[in-house]
């Protein structure tokens, strides 16, 4: 299991805004496919996946805010059992 | 870096083949300057709010001006013939992820291009709040700045007034702020050709960026 974590964006900035998720909980994802997009003041920026896996826990809904070092989401990278083209999220 | 030049291209075909580079970018091309100009359009950003558009969209839409939601950061802003446009499409993985100190380097280039014509501007660090993003010449705004991010590609940029009509961004409150805009024109008299300030300020931004020269290509 890996953890999608809310990486540093830069000196001062502490926190981003859900804006949506790309996927759900129980669907797979692609190395570098972007999970999930936030918000700063001027940025609209999406975090992607370091591993191709399933999403099995999502920790933050859309509308929250995130501390910046924050878990956003479990990846399993050993789950290999999505067919290709699996359903996609918003 | 490479500079692309696109010249007068409409809103919805920029963004398009922006969404295009930044797939390039990300999967290991160099990353890119494009410098454009846009017919008139209206842009809400992901934090844009209604409320600061002072006339229905239908009714804009009836005076030749287009509103897009978009996905940047940012509130409301307009483009418009007489405003330079640009586009970095700049790998953020060689930048160590800052988005910070990105738009900081997008202002910076602002700065400096309008240090050339006599100007001093500044970037929002001397106005403290980061509301004020942007590049600001005493209390005039003359760039405003919003960025998205994919795959730590950035996308979205910069719109520096150089002949716009300024009479336009009484549609609006440009970036949720009660703020007066201005424009090189504005400043200095000056008409500068659109393709001259384009290349002028593509210098500065890849000197900025990665202290390279570079070569352009028209797209």
């Amino acid at each position: 299991m890996v953890r999608i974590i809310l990486p540093e964006l830069g000196d001062g900035i502490v926190d981003a805004e859900i804006v949506r998720w790309h996927c759900r909980e129980g669907q797979s994802v692609k190395f570098d496919e972007d999970v999930v997009e936030l918000v700063t003041d001027k940025a609209v920026f999406n975090v992607p996946a370091d591993f191709s896996g399933r999403i099995m826990k999502i920790y933050y809904n859309e509308g929250q805010r995130v501390p910046v070092g924050s878990v956003l989401a479990d990846l399993d990278e050993n789950f290999s059992g999505a067919p290709e083209g699996a359903e996609r999220g918003v | 870096m490479r500079v692309i030049h696109w010249g007068m291209i409409e809103y919805a075909s920029a963004w398009h083949q922006q969404k295009e580079l930044v797939r390039e970018v990300a999967a290991g091309a160099p990353s890119a300057i494009v410098l454009c100009e846009h017919p008139s359009v209206i842009t809400f950003g992901r934090k844009a709010s209604d409320a600061n558009i002072f006339l229905p969209k239908d009714v804009l839409e009836q005076r030749g001006v287009v509103c897009v939601s978009v996905d940047r950061g940012g509130d409301v802003t307009l483009h418009a013939p007489g405003q330079l446009i640009v586009y970095p499409i700049i790998n953020l993985k060689l930048f160590g992820r800052d988005i910070k100190a990105c738009l900081q380097k997008m202002e910076q280039a602002s700065v400096a291009f309008l240090r050339d014509f006599g100007i001093v501007a500044k970037g929002q660090e001397g106005h403290g709040a980061s509301a004020y993003r942007g590049v600001w010449v005493g209390s005039r705004k003359i760039a405003s700045i919003g960025i998205g991010i994919s795959r730590w590609v950035t996308y979205h940029g910069i719109g520096l007034n150089i002949t716009t009509d300024l009479g336009l961004f009484d549609y609006i409150r440009p970036c949720g702020l009660d703020v007066r805009m201005t424009s090189l024109q504005d400043l200095t008299g000056q008409t500068l050709p659109m393709r001259e300030a384009a290349e002028r300020f593509a210098g500065h931004c890849v000197r900025i960026f990665d202290g390279q020269d570079h070569s352009s290509r028209i797209g």
